[in-house]
């Protein structure tokens, strides 16, 4: 297990003030997880990762791995390998010395690296590639080598930094459920930081949400999809309509937030009682599901998504309607 | 301009190079063929006298002797030349090292520093070491003055001065191109390996000085060759007591108006040179696979 506790990084530049990275984060990364730190760019997300790594220490707060605390340690010391964004294989090695370098480092004997060696490369489906220079593979490749030689050592926690962001979207779908059943196959922890909430909920067991150095939510996928507790929450997982209160005619110190694929939209003249009546303003064909976007008579907008579509067109007056229990009361 | 014009960019270079290195190389190749006129230049006959002279003495009875002198000049100055280089390497490569890992502006104002001999007279710089080391030098008198010794050190007009001399002079061309490579080197490698458990030693020696080998290798060829030629630390620093190769070449063609043997002793040197690059170069193509 990986305790994070009250942890704060700070850098200082020579002109401005600190930039505080991280204020008093907390977290606890469990083991056999495959965890996902999530957020937008500056969030901090990748220093918590290098923190955990130990390429940079905290200015306050301690981390324990497995109960001991790594404050002391430096990264050759701690028991976690890490993939890299820009995947950093070594050039002038074939992609076996590539692999085998951690292994080679603790010492390990020569029949146990070259079986292991094997084992990562299988495991990876690159059997066939162990006397190559990295220069001589695929990005997609080199990302699976990065991962062998991450894995190949067999550390009790696997950090991996945005190791998809370089992948084109079908190679990143392919390696979202790649890294996913190597989790489960190696028994490995796996802590991923991502900016995608996509491949956050496709992958992970839990996510914790970032923003500017805070953690604002940890839970499971489809806990923070379904009870969002904060309004960027709401807002970064998933589309949301992020309404106020005033709109529907409620407290207008709140917000409801409601998901898209929740609201229907039907014409007025059905007699029908909703949430708010409105007037749909534009209309976008997304193939399986059509996107509403209705200006609500307050002045309110809001996207509906529905399958197949009622017989609407721009300008119709609709009734907007949701089923009790899928909205989310925040505060403002 | 049309593909097959553009030879034309790099006609101007050629042309330099042509005339003022590879015509006066074919002139000195020429020139160790004839026999020297008493007077400066050369006269016919064309003759192997040069190249015997380099390794025979002539007797009295006009039969050749094996002479090793002249021979062993040149596996002295291969010998500093190569003291001069590995030397170079030790000392260049943590301020290589150490410049990189500076921030962006103290690495310009310390490549500053580096190229900052460059813009004083060679000449007068190694005349400053004569100053330094000779006996009521700066370096002897802070000794005396400090009560360590009574009586000068011999500092200067030796080998160990000689060397100093070169190292002084050729140290920043290793440390030049083992900067650019090292700087080229991506931070993440580093912590990549310190990631799969290697000590600072092991990054060292399994990612960075793989890595810096090339440079290492060119600053080695930059100090190498020149060091190999120089005369002006040798006369000046060494005394000119124990010749090299260099002060012996510049001898010929001045005071011993001996041109062919000037020009013999020069074209020796070259293939010297010119042999140790194919080799390494040879291995460095191997390596690459």
């Amino acid at each position: 297990m990986i305790d994070i506790h009250s942890v704060s990084k700070s850098f200082v530049t020579r002109d401005a003030d600190p930039v505080h990275a991280l204020n008093q984060v907390s977290l606890e990364i469990y083991d056999n997880e495959f965890f996902t730190l999530l957020g937008p760019s500056g969030c901090g997300k990748t220093t918590l990762l290098r923190l955990i790594a130990g390429f940079e220490a905290p200015s306050s707060g301690a981390i324990r791995i497995a109960g001991n605390d790594v404050a002391a340690l430096p990264p050759q010391k701690r028991p976690v390998n890490t993939v890299f964004q820009s995947y950093a294989l070594f050039p002038h090695m074939s992609v076996a010395e590539n692999v085998a370098f951690g292994l080679e480092m603790q010492n390990a004997p020569k029949s146990l690296i070259d079986e292991r060696v094997r084992e990562a490369l299988e495991m990876v489906r690159l059997e066939g590639f162990a006397t190559r220079r990295p220069a001589q593979l695929s990005g997609g490749q080199q990302q699976r080598v990065a991962v062998a030689r991450a894995l190949a050592p067999k550390p009790s926690v696997l950090l991996l930094d945005e190791p998809l962001s370089a992948l084109d979207l079908k190679l990143r779908k392919g390696m979202q459920s790649e890294l996913k059943r190597l989790q489960r196959e190696t028994g490995i922890t796996f802590v991923l930081v991502t900016h995608d909430q996509e491949e956050a909920l496709a992958m992970s067991d839990r996510i914790a949400v970032m923003r500017s150095g805070d953690v604002l939510q940890v839970g499971t996928p489809r806990d923070i999809y379904d009870n969002p507790q904060d309004r960027f929450v709401a807002d970064f997982i998933g589309e949301s309509n992020l309404l106020p209160g005033a709109a529907l005619g409620r407290d207008p110190a709140k917000t409801i937030v409601v998901r898209p694929e929740h609201i229907v939209v039907s014409p007025v003249s059905d007699g029908a009682k909703g949430h708010a009546t409105g007037a749909v303003s534009a209309i976008t064909f997304l193939g399986s599901d059509t996107l509403y976007e209705v200006v609500l008579e307050e002045g309110a907008k809001l996207h509906s998504r529905s399958r197949g579509g009622a017989a609407l067109s721009t300008g119709d007056r609709v009734i907007v309607d949701w089923a009790r229990g899928v909205e989310r009361e925040l505060a403002n | 301009m049309g593909p097959n014009r553009t030879w034309l960019l790099i006609a101007p270079a050629m042309l330099v190079i042509g005339i003022f290195m590879v015509l006066p190389l074919l002139l000195a190749v020429g020139y160790s063929f004839m026999t020297a006129n008493p007077y400066g230049g050369v006269t016919a006959p064309a003759t192997f006298d040069a190249y015997l002279q380099f390794l025979y003495q002539r007797d009295f009875d006009d039969s050749l002797v094996f002479s090793p002198s002249y021979a062993l000049i040149i596996l002295r100055s291969i010998y500093l030349a190569m003291a001069t280089t590995l030397i170079c390497l030790v000392l260049g490569l943590p301020v290589a090292w150490y410049i990189v890992c500076q921030t962006p502006e103290r690495r310009r104002i310390l490549l500053f520093a580096v190229t900052l001999p460059f813009w004083i007279n060679t000449l007068i710089r190694t005349y400053c070491w004569i100053l330094i080391l000779r006996d009521e030098g700066l370096a002897n008198g802070a000794l005396r003055h400090a009560g360590i010794i009574s009586d000068p050190l011999p500092l200067l007009y030796n080998d160990g001065s000689i060397l100093l001399g070169l190292v002084y002079t050729f140290l920043p061309f290793m440390v030049l191109p083992i900067y650019s490579t090292l700087e080229r080197i991506d931070a993440r490698l580093i912590e990549a390996a310190h990631d799969l458990y290697a000590s600072r030693a092991a990054v060292f020696r399994r990612i960075v000085w793989p890595l810096a080998r090339p440079g290492a290798l060119a600053g080695a060829t930059l100090v190498f060759a020149p060091a190999l030629g120089s005369f002006l630390a040798p006369d000046l620093l060494g005394g000119g007591k124990k010749l090299l190769i260099g002060s012996l070449i510049q001898m010929q063609f001045t005071s011993s108006r001996n041109w062919p043997f000037g020009a013999a002793l020069s074209t020796v040197v070259t293939v010297v040179v010119l042999t140790v690059f194919v080799i390494r170069s040879r291995r460095a193509q191997e390596e690459r696979g």
